[in-house]
């Protein structure tokens, strides 16, 4: 069965091989370069009181959440710059937070190995679940509406749950090193996981296989995104590359990198015609990519420490970043 | 565990990866080319939507800072 394996692996390679007629870089060689894009802080948001590990836009383009090793979430406004809510934590260990599309529940997860979901709606902000079965810390999660939710672990494995009995619905199993990110198509009907396998994986959400696996990076895979037409995904890992794989072609198609960046990539968002990537690195910095052409145009400086989260809203009216610095900032 | 039930889970685990690298082979592929193309497209078609790309005028950005008002 070794053997067959290897064929199959060949066979595999062969085929993306044959595929490959050029690179992206090339094919857009002919595509105007993106204007030089130099953003503004437009706000400065304090209020956590240590290393900030995560933050997610609601649908509402306004309220955001953001996770700190304080023990808080806490939710900006952040056109005003203030803080509408704050949830204490009971594990202070949280290493990824998620707003529901709603805007009803956010939830939360870390070292605890479990994902606790809030409502933000009753008067008082209550605890409606409390997600354990991972065997492994809790690296992301995404709401697909109020009665589902997806969570990648430690524990190798990506889980969806239903949020009405607390159970797992489907547990996704093929990655061997620790999940670190999930991204939801568009669609709603896959997703991507990122692991320290320095693989990405493509999963049907109803049928729980893997579809597709992508390789190139060469050490763990940090974050990972959608390409917004949903035929592409965007990977950033600790060997301070991204890479877009597309789907169809089920390979890499561009790599972003630089001799000079010898920080690994902690997280990614993408601008709403996806050609801007917006990458946080450890060196503090995020950098702004061109992602047709493969050429930097862009930085965001300001934070006093690595830049451990960016997420751009639905309507692509900003940038936000989260650093180990306790800062928020709002870039346009 | 016994040698015989630990050969026996290689085999499962051994037989789980060829059905995945089975499936991952049988998959329909289109040429670079053609996916590149289709990206390229989709970015210029959306790229006068993109306000990070565009830029935002003062009078239509909610994040622009607000003069502080004078009372007279």
């Amino acid at each position: 069965m070794k053997k067959e394996a290897e064929a199959l692996k060949t066979q595999i390679e062969a085929a993306r091989k044959a595929a490959c007629d050029t690179d992206m870089a090339s094919a857009a060689s002919g595509v105007a370069p993106a204007p030089r894009v130099q953003l503004k802080t437009r706000r400065t948001l304090k209020g956590h009181l240590a290393k900030i590990y995560a933050m997610h836009w609601s649908t509402d383009n306004k309220l955001m959440v953001s996770a700190s090793q304080d023990g808080k979430l806490l939710i900006w406004d952040s056109h005003s710059g203030n803080k509408v809510n704050a949830v204490p934590l009971k594990s202070s260990w949280v290493m990824t937070c998620a707003y529901a599309p709603s805007g009803n529940l956010v939830a939360s997860g870390g070292l605890d190995n479990m994902c606790t979901v809030y409502n933000l709606k009753t008067p008082v902000i209550k605890t409606v679940k409390e997600l354990d079965a991972h065997t492994g810390y809790l690296s992301c999660a995404r709401f697909l509406s109020d009665t589902e939710i997806l969570t990648s672990s430690g524990d190798t494995t990506c889980a969806l749950w239903d949020l009405e009995t607390g159970k797992q619905k489907t547990v996704f199993l093929n990655h061997v090193g620790d999940c670190m990110c999930l991204a939801l198509s568009p669609d709603m009907n896959s997703f991507v996981s990122g692991a320290c396998d320095s693989l990405a994986k493509l999963w049907d959400i109803r049928d729980g296989q893997c579809k597709q696996t992508f390789q190139g990076h060469t050490s763990d895979i940090n974050a990972i995104s959608f390409y917004p037409s949903g035929n592409a995904i965007i990977t950033g890992s600790d060997d301070c590359t991204c890479k877009m794989y597309d789907l169809r072609a089920d390979q890499e198609v561009i790599g972003y990198q630089d001799a000079a960046l010898n920080s690994g990539v902690t997280s990614l968002a993408l601008s709403v015609s996806g050609r801007l990537v917006f990458a946080g690195y450890d060196d503090f910095n995020c950098n702004i990519w061109d992602s047709l052409k493969g050429e930097k145009v862009g930085v965001l400086s300001g934070h006093d420490n690595r830049v451990s989260c960016t997420g751009v809203p639905v309507d692509g009216m900003c940038v936000c970043t989260g650093s180990w610095d306790s800062f928020l900032k709002i870039w346009n | 565990m016994s040698s015989k039930m630990q050969s026996s889970n290689n085999i499962a685990q051994a037989r789980r990866t060829v059905q995945q690298l089975r499936l991952e082979a049988n998959i329909e592929r289109i040429k670079v080319s053609k996916a590149s193309a289709d990206l390229m497209h989709y970015c210029s078609e959306h790229a006068k939507y993109d306000p990070l790309l565009m830029g935002i005028p003062a009078s239509e950005n909610p994040f622009k800072d607000k003069k502080p008002c004078t009372i007279l």
